[in-house]
């Protein structure tokens, strides 16, 4: 178990130390010190504020990269998570904000809607895919400026918030009932100072959305089928599971969890509690990266949305010192490409040695006893 | 290049290790010049190591190469192809959607004027073609070819590249015997114009038949050096490769039933879009419990067609019956339900997921039912258990069932998926070419589990192209041409030859 998992960070590790020297030469190329960047970094990152911070940064990405992710482990790119959770945010954000329920109804009420719109709006890819024969990465991508123009739409003709006369376009904010509460309590109650950071309450859904991941994947037969489709899908067919309804069933469950990306800020961001042109806008796309990084496994896209979260905070007082905060960027994506291949890498290893070992075993097996009756039917074979 | 030398190759005392096994321990190995040089040995013999040695893709840890007389060190394939070795792989390796003439030239295109000369390519191609009668139309489309004229672009792929010495990887694994007696001419024709062949095989008889010199290897170790095959015959060399004596083959007696298990009436399979022709035409037949039916033909046919329709993964007309029962509209999962155990024809493409473990892999095609399933969740403790009884019972060598099913030799493969599907008891067993690229070893335990279930009362319906395993096996023959059943034959009184006049429509 130990070197197994020491086996998994292997990869990762290298990859981090390449992308640090990689950061390290963009800043020297661009006549900035790099000691003095990482300094300021790390010293932006070691406090307890920050390491909450990081972790309300990382729930939204690992929610996208869970959906994401799923999609993946079928070959099914779901590029269009990005539409999925914008829509699903903003129509959740404005029925929400029309009911009037006990708080734990509303947050249920409102989180039913996003995952019904994210999965309704996937579905539209999907169908296209199991009918039309339609690539899923064309149809979604279009699907995602489609989705883009009509929340731009709903928002400023339909969902506003209209009696307040502001020229803002944004929908009405979300009564108390509807709010997800903060965790502090769970970190104060150790002694630790947190300033003026919040543990923001979605963190326990994306945990449980891991966790649903992980036992759906690798626990349920309908995950089994999904992986074997993704792996081998002829001889899924051959193993009696139907191709289109499959391809259905995850583009809709792709778009299900994405409906649930926007619901961190949506619900649990004192900065929000509405839809509003403040909102995020590129989650969607975030989560490709870190299904890729984390190689689709729900505790690796758990790390690697840490990682980008903290990167993306690490850089975050660069330019006060007059270093340009892209280097985040350039961290990010020299991370992303080299883990990729060093995953690649170890895989090679590690299968050429599975290989040999089964070699080994069928020779000594082989050598050991006598061999099984080879027959010739009719002299020879 | 000295072409003059004895030896086109020689490999002496070749060890090659990788972790935690010795895959070649002593290999020696001298071919002529200017013959045809089989290598046989069981799977996990070897072989595959001391073609990737001669190829280049890997290099040996003691030991020498000796290419021409004089000794070499192969860096990469590069190095080996330089020296005019050139290896036809037994997984073809072509573009499915480029020409015949694309396929050859992709890597090496012949230019002129900085432009790709498609005419020059042509022309050199015929050439090379007729010389060696390897006939190809080098507009034709790869996916509209069959086996045998892609193994003969294969064949002209390396001969573009100016290899003189060949390395094929059972090469006939794949063909049917007329089929077969056109690659050994063609061979020979390279071999009389100064080329040097070395053919890998599991088929005794044709090595015996063609062959000018014979290396056998087991266990890693070269065993035997035959430099005149007419001095053994395929049952010395059988031995040698297994290392003991065989029993002789057994007598049968039959367990024929008159229970109809498996029925097929009218079965049609529609056409290929732009084609006229059924793929399966009409075509009934039933099989009883406790019988084996064979089917014969070249491939193509409509055999695969015919398997799919009646697994219900292919569209068809007409009416298939289990135990009586119409399992027309039922989904292929269903039809495993009502009792069709199936071996796919390629155990890689159809059969298995290579990246998962055995027991995932042992629960493919079963995931609904016990002990691999409780309900909507997989039962894994069942899945493992029940997958340890199958390479227990069916003899699969795994260090472990945890190990992903790519590490594992093809008769392993083929094992652990006959295995698991004799291990849910089926009424019907459909078995597609079920030790294709088998060892012999798994060959025979593979035939042994066939007759234990035909004797205990299954109905197997068995498509081959091997045509010795199909007249050994089957109670009855049934012979497929175009789509159709075209003739029934006794196995009892029918030889190869007139099999093979069957199957290509000459009889």
């Amino acid at each position: 178990m130990l070197s197994r998992i020491r086996g998994a960070l292997l990869a990762p590790g290298v990859a981090a130390v390449m992308a640090i020297l990689i950061a390290a030469i963009a800043l020297l190329i661009s006549r900035n010190n790099p000691l003095t960047a990482f300094s300021a970094m790390w010293d932006n990152i070691s406090n307890a504020e920050s390491v909450v911070l990081i972790i309300n940064r990382a729930v939204p990405y690992y929610v996208s990269g869970v959906a994401v992710a799923i999609g993946f482990k079928m070959n099914l790119f779901n590029i269009g998570a990005n539409g999925q959770y914008l829509l699903a945010a903003l129509i959740a954000a404005w029925a929400g904000s029309q009911v009037t329920l006990p708080a734990p109804l509303h947050v249920t009420f409102i989180l039913a809607v996003a995952v019904v719109v994210g999965a309704a709006w996937a579905s539209i890819a999907a169908i296209l895919k199991v009918t039309r024969n339609v690539n899923e990465v064309i149809s979604t991508i279009m699907l995602n400026f489609i989705a883009t123009g009509l929340v731009a739409f709903l928002l400023t003709e339909q969902f506003r918030e209209r009696d307040t006369g502001s020229l803002i376009a944004q929908t009405p904010t979300l009564p108390p009932s509807a709010r997800l509460p903060h965790l502090d309590w769970l970190i104060t109650w150790t002694g630790i100072d947190l300033g003026n950071a919040r543990l923001l309450g979605f963190l326990p859904i994306a945990i449980a959305i891991g966790v649903a991941y992980h036992l759906l994947l690798n626990r349920s037969r309908f995950g089994y089928e999904l992986r074997l489709s993704g792996l081998n899908p002829e001889a899924a067919r051959a193993a009696g599971v139907n191709p289109k309804a499959m391809v259905f069933k995850t583009i809709v469950l792709s778009g299900a969890i994405a409906g649930l990306i926007g619901m961190h800020s949506l619900l649990a961001d004192p900065q929000f509690y509405k839809y509003g042109d403040q909102f995020p806008r590129m989650l969607g796309f975030t989560g490709i990266s870190l299904a890729l990084l984390g190689r689709n496994h729900p505790a690796g896209v758990a790390a690697a949305a840490l990682v980008w979260a903290m990167i993306e905070r690490a850089t975050q007082p660069l330019s006060r010192i007059g270093i340009p905060q892209e280097i985040g960027v350039i961290m990010q994506g020299a991370f992303l490409l080299t883990a990729i291949i060093a995953y690649e890498v170890v895989k090679r290893r590690n299968d050429a040695n599975a290989a040999a070992q089964a070699a080994a075993m069928s020779q000594s097996v082989t050598t050991a006893e006598p061999p099984h009756t080879a027959q010739l039917p009719g002299g020879g074979s | 290049m000295d072409s003059t030398a004895a030896y086109a190759i020689e490999l002496r005392d070749i060890v090659k290790r990788f972790p935690g096994v010795v895959a070649n321990d002593g290999v020696n190995l001298s071919v002529r010049s200017g013959t045809i040089h089989a290598i046989v040995g069981e799977n996990g013999a070897g072989k595959s190591t001391l073609m990737k040695t001669l190829y280049g893709a890997h290099q040996p840890d003691e030991g020498m190469i000796l290419v021409n007389g004089e000794p070499q060190r192969f860096r990469s394939p590069r190095d080996a192809i330089a020296l005019g070795i050139g290896m036809v792989f037994q997984h073809f390796m072509l573009a499915r959607n480029f020409t015949v003439w694309e396929n050859i030239v992709l890597g090496q295109e012949p230019r002129r004027r900085g432009r790709l000369d498609i005419s020059g390519a042509k022309r050199s191609l015929d050439e090379l073609g007729q010389r060696y009668g390897l006939d190809v139309r080098p507009d034709d489309l790869i996916a509209d070819l069959g086996v045998g004229e892609k193994q003969r672009c294969e064949i002209l792929k390396v001969l573009y590249r100016g290899a003189k010495i060949l390395i094929l990887d059972e090469p006939t694994a794949v063909l049917v015997p007329q089929e077969v007696d056109e690659l050994f001419a063609s061979l020979r024709e390279l071999v009389a114009a100064g080329s040097t062949v070395i053919f890998i095989s599991h088929k005794l008889d044709e090595v015996l038949r063609h062959a000018d010199a014979i290396t056998v290897i087991r266990a890693g170790k070269t065993v035997g050096e035959i430099s005149d095959p007419h001095s053994v015959t395929a049952r010395d060399l059988a031995e040698m490769m297994v290392g003991s004596q065989l029993p002789t083959p057994e007598t049968r007696t039959s367990t024929v039933t008159t229970h109809r298990a498996l029925e097929v009436r009218e079965l049609t399979v529609a056409p290929e879009p732009g084609s006229i022709k059924d793929r399966v035409a009409k075509v009934s037949f039933e099989v009883h419990r406790g019988e084996i039916l064979g089917i014969a033909g070249v491939e193509g046919n409509g055999q695969s067609e015919l398997v799919a329709a009646i697994m219900g993964l292919e569209d068809s007309v007409g009416t298939v019956l289990v135990d009586g029962l119409d399992i027309n509209r039922l989904s292929t999962m269903q039809r495993k339900a009502r009792g069709i155990g199936y071996i796919p024809e390629d155990r890689q493409q159809n059969g298995l997921a290579l990246e998962l473990p055995l027991w995932e892999n042992a629960a493919l095609g079963h995931q609904h039912s016990e002990p691999y399933a409780k309900g909507r969740w997989m039962n894994r403790s069942g899945a493992r258990q029940r997958t340890r009884e199958i390479v227990r019972r069916f003899d699969v060598r795994t260090p472990s069932i945890d190990v992903p099913a790519f590490a594992l030799s093809g008769g392993n493969q083929q094992k652990l998926v006959v295995g698991r599907e004799m291990m849910s008891e089926p009424k019907v067993l459909l078995a597609s070419h079920p030790t294709r690229g088998v060892d012999v070893g798994a060959q025979a335990v593979i035939w042994d589990i066939l007759r234990d279930a035909r004797s205990a009362g299954l109905a197997t319906l068995l498509i081959s192209a091997d045509l010795e395993e199909l007249i050994g096996l089957s109670d009855r023959l049934l012979v497929m041409l175009r789509g159709q059943i075209v003739a029934e034959l006794d196995p009892a009184t029918v030889t190869p030859a007139m099999l093979g006049s069957y199957m290509t429509g000459v009889h």
